[in-house]
């Protein structure tokens, strides 16, 4: 490894291209703590989101009107307005009133946590949108027919409804949650030590902007890229036989 | 114009010892034709036999991976060969009509001579008027395909090759995706056609068309030519076991 | 018997799995809320509510100790310059709008051609089209807006006279980029599902491939394309408030400039709601007419 980094230090002595994630141990550390927060805060993000679309499907088919219209709203209001803002409502307008009215000192949650949830509920909402759909596609004969063997509805809704509408709507959810990766990149502005933030402090403090511009482009691709192939294998692996093109 | 040495005296269309193959699977297996200027023949034989492959080759849709194929004397399959030279020559009429849908019946007609022959409108505007009559249509010149009837969009598409004035007419089962009463108004357009001296090539499940209208009949089974004649000898004295087998299923 | 929802299995006649419908003709949230807003009485209840708070508010004003200025008279002080900008500047929330129009507007002009271009029987234009497709489609916006706006120059040299680009410009061109392979896919697919029919019809009158495409395939390619297109244009307007992080006065950034010039925690939440609603009033009714139109298409006449 020693020399990998010392061929980068050479690079910048002899050509002026300073990439000092590799061959400065701090900057590296850091940056690779960057890139682990990113990772993690993706993979929480995309979690919840999706068990926030699950419940909201299942709400949606609620008897009670009030119910629908609030799961109603709630999407319209997090597909109507931008993801950004809803991150600074969070943190910035929520967080302090809250602490204000519960008299908690230096706010309720940190940065992490409000992204976690500001996140969490944008990318619920348009899952929400998509579980419906692939709930929809379960016919209502196969419902029928698992009422008449004597489950209940919640059973229904978790032993054969979900598993069914699930790998109808695959493509879009994973389709949602690749944009879901790309917005963590928001969550820069409320200062979480994600890749991009911590790039810029990066940046900030050895002057090399277009060397870590480059690199950060490049490791966002690759995390991308690298999720995009998995979803297709997924996606490949759960097909039912015999449906769809 | 295509340089040559072509006289009506030679066959209009020569297809020599084709053979085509889609990735593994050999689909013709020598094919050999000739075809005269003013003939009509009718190609027919069981599905998969490799019919419409055979004529799709003809106008370059497919290409071929040994043999020959000539129209007026040019080699088809030639590299430097200008295809849309030879498409102004040969023209087809497919199964599913493929009429453009957001262009009325008279603007299918008249596009490929505007936009390709690139006559002057008036011109283009008569001979498609004189089309859709020939076709019997007047009265749908300005319908959108989507307002026809299969049997009607179909013989726009006929009028539509027409109007770039080939001088052969391939039909490629024509009347497969028509209800039994609409196949009879095509079949009576393009008996028309071969009357006033066209050279047609159909693949086609219409026996009685065949025997009325074609000058030879040929019958292909998995890629090879089987048997061939004119009607009369064809269908009342087929030689070949195979030939007998599918006339006695569908006669 | 079959029916017209089944699907294509193996051994049965009977419906495994329905189509699935995002956007077809279920009814939606938007179709939900669209209903009840549109709904008289809900209106007049809307109003009881407003007048209701600002009584209450008025009267918590004095109760304050600060009688002069309600929750409703802080938002009518800052509204003009969150909507407009800095006077004699061009920012606010005016200029979100802009820069979502000037930005769909390029991405989609640039997008049609790497669209046609991941088409094309050339080997090397559709490889490249592809790469670049995918180069912008798998980015980070803010990633993009970074790199654009910190590396393109901001001053640049025009036939001896210097010109300044401003910041907006700048974000504008980087916001274009991810449209641009957006639209690309749009466009790729929207071509890939006309009928080989067409294509095949179209040569056979000799017309030319350039002569197909844009005669024959792109005229029945729009109306397919216009709702995934809308939908783009959506979310691009609800990612414009990145800018704001770059340094741009856009409305983000003047909501925040106005809270930290009043200093009254209580009124973190109404403004955000404020710049919200705004964001709220111009992309929902876009949403819904997109719903719609997909509505339209996917189930109107036969011909496209």
């Amino acid at each position: 490894m020693e020399i990998v980094w010392d061929w980068f230090e050479w690079l910048n002595k002899a050509h002026g291209i300073k990439l000092t994630i590799f061959y400065d141990e701090w900057d590296r550390g850091r940056f690779l703590k960057g890139i682990w927060t990113t990772i993690h805060l993706s993979v929480v993000c995309i979690l919840l989101s999706v068990f926030v679309g699950m419940t909201g499907a299942w709400l949606q088919m609620s008897r009670f009107v009030w119910i629908r219209r609030v799961v109603a709203g709630y999407i319209a209001f997090f597909r109507n307005t931008p993801p950004l803002v809803q991150l600074y409502f969070f943190y910035f307008a929520v967080d302090r009133t809250l602490a204000g009215f519960f008299d908690v000192k230096g706010g309720m949650m940190d940065s992490y946590g409000w992204a976690v949830i500001s996140l969490s509920f944008f990318a619920g909402a348009f899952n929400t949108e998509i579980f419906r759909a692939g709930v929809e596609a379960v016919p209502k004969s196969t419902i029928e027919a698992s009422e008449a063997l004597g489950y209940t509805k919640f059973q229904i809704y978790r032993y054969i409804t979900l598993p069914l509408a699930y790998r109808v709507c695959l493509p879009a959810l994973n389709n949602n949650l690749i944009n879901l990766v790309k917005t963590t990149t928001v969550a820069y502005a409320i200062a979480v030590p994600e890749t991009l933030y911590i790039s810029n402090q990066i940046w900030s403090d050895e002057y090399n902007v277009p060397e870590m511009m480059n690199v950060v482009w490049i490791v966002y691709l690759l995390l991308v890229g690298v999720l995009v192939f998995l979803m297709h294998r997924w996606e490949k692996h759960i097909k039912v036989p015999g449906f769809g093109q | 114009m295509i340089e040559n040495s072509w006289t009506p005296d030679q066959p209009l269309v020569s297809l020599n010892n084709v053979h085509k193959s889609f990735g593994d699977l050999e689909v013709l297996k020598g094919i050999t034709l000739d075809v005269m200027k003013g003939e009509v023949i009718c190609i027919i034989g069981p599905s998969g036999s490799g019919k419409s492959t055979l004529i799709r080759c003809i106008n370059a849709l497919n290409d071929i991976q040994a043999g020959s194929i000539t129209v007026e004397g040019q080699e088809v399959h030639d590299p430097h060969l200008d295809k849309l030279e030879l498409r102004k020559k040969v023209g087809m009429v497919f199964q599913q009509y493929n009429l453009f849908p957001h262009k009325t019946a008279l603007e299918n007609i008249m596009m490929a001579p505007l936009l390709v022959l690139k006559q002057s409108k008036d011109k283009v505007e008569e001979r498609a008027l004189t089309l859709i009559k020939k076709v019997r249509l007047e009265g749908k010149e300005n319908s959108y395909p989507g307002e026809l009837s299969g049997g009607q969009q179909q013989r726009v598409a006929i009028a539509r090759s027409l109007a770039m004035n080939p001088d052969v007419m391939l039909f490629d089962e024509v009347t497969a995706a028509l209800d039994p009463e609409t196949v009879k108004e095509v079949l009576v357009t393009i008996k028309e056609l071969a009357e006033d001296g066209m050279t047609c090539m159909l693949v086609t499940h219409e026996m009685g068309f065949a025997r009325e209208v074609a000058d030879h009949i040929y019958f292909t089974d998995r890629g090879v030519i089987v048997e061939h004649g004119p009607p009369a000898t064809f269908f009342d004295q087929a030689q070949d076991p195979r030939t007998k087998e599918f006339l006695g299923q569908i006669l | 018997m079959i029916s017209p929802n089944t699907i294509k299995s193996g051994k049965t006649d009977l419906p495994v799995l329905l189509p699935f419908k995002l956007h077809g003709a279920t009814r939606t949230a938007s179709d939900y809320w669209t209903e009840i807003i549109s709904n008289k009485s809900f209106v007049i209840f809307i109003l009881a509510v407003l007048s209701l708070w600002m009584l209450i508010d008025s009267a918590f004003a004095q109760v304050t100790g600060n009688p002069d200025q309600t929750l409703w008279d802080t938002i009518v002080k800052w509204t003009p310059l969150m909507m407009f900008g800095p006077k004699g500047e061009f920012g606010g929330f005016v200029l979100n709008i802009v820069v979502s129009f000037i930005a769909m507007g390029l991405g989609t002009f640039l997008g049609l051609w790497l669209g046609i271009g991941q088409v094309s029987p050339n080997n090397l234009i559709r490889r490249v089209s592809w790469v670049t497709t995918q180069l912008f489609r798998n980015s980070p916006w803010l990633v993009l807006l970074f790199y654009f706006m910190l590396l393109l120059p901001f001053r640049v040299e025009l036939f001896g006279v210097d010109y300044d680009i401003p910041g907006w410009t700048k974000a504008t061109f980087a916001l274009s980029l991810p449209i641009m392979a957006n639209v690309s896919e749009i466009v790729r697919g929207a071509i890939e599902s006309i009928p080989t029919g067409q294509w095949e019809s179209s040569e056979s009158l000799a017309f030319s491939r350039s002569q197909t495409l844009w005669r024959i395939i792109l005229p029945q390619c729009v109306k397919r394309m216009i709702p995934p297109w809308m939908n783009w244009y959506c979310i691009l307007t609800m990612s414009t408030p990145l800018i704001s992080i770059l340094g741009v006065s856009d409305g983000m950034t003047l909501t925040q400039d106005a809270l930290a010039a009043e200093g009254r925690s209580e009124y973190l939440i109404p403004m955000y709601l404020w710049l919200m609603s705004w964001f709220f009033a111009y992309s929902y009714p876009i949403a819904a007419w997109t719903r719609r139109l997909e509505n339209k298409f996917v189930i109107g006449k036969g011909v496209l």
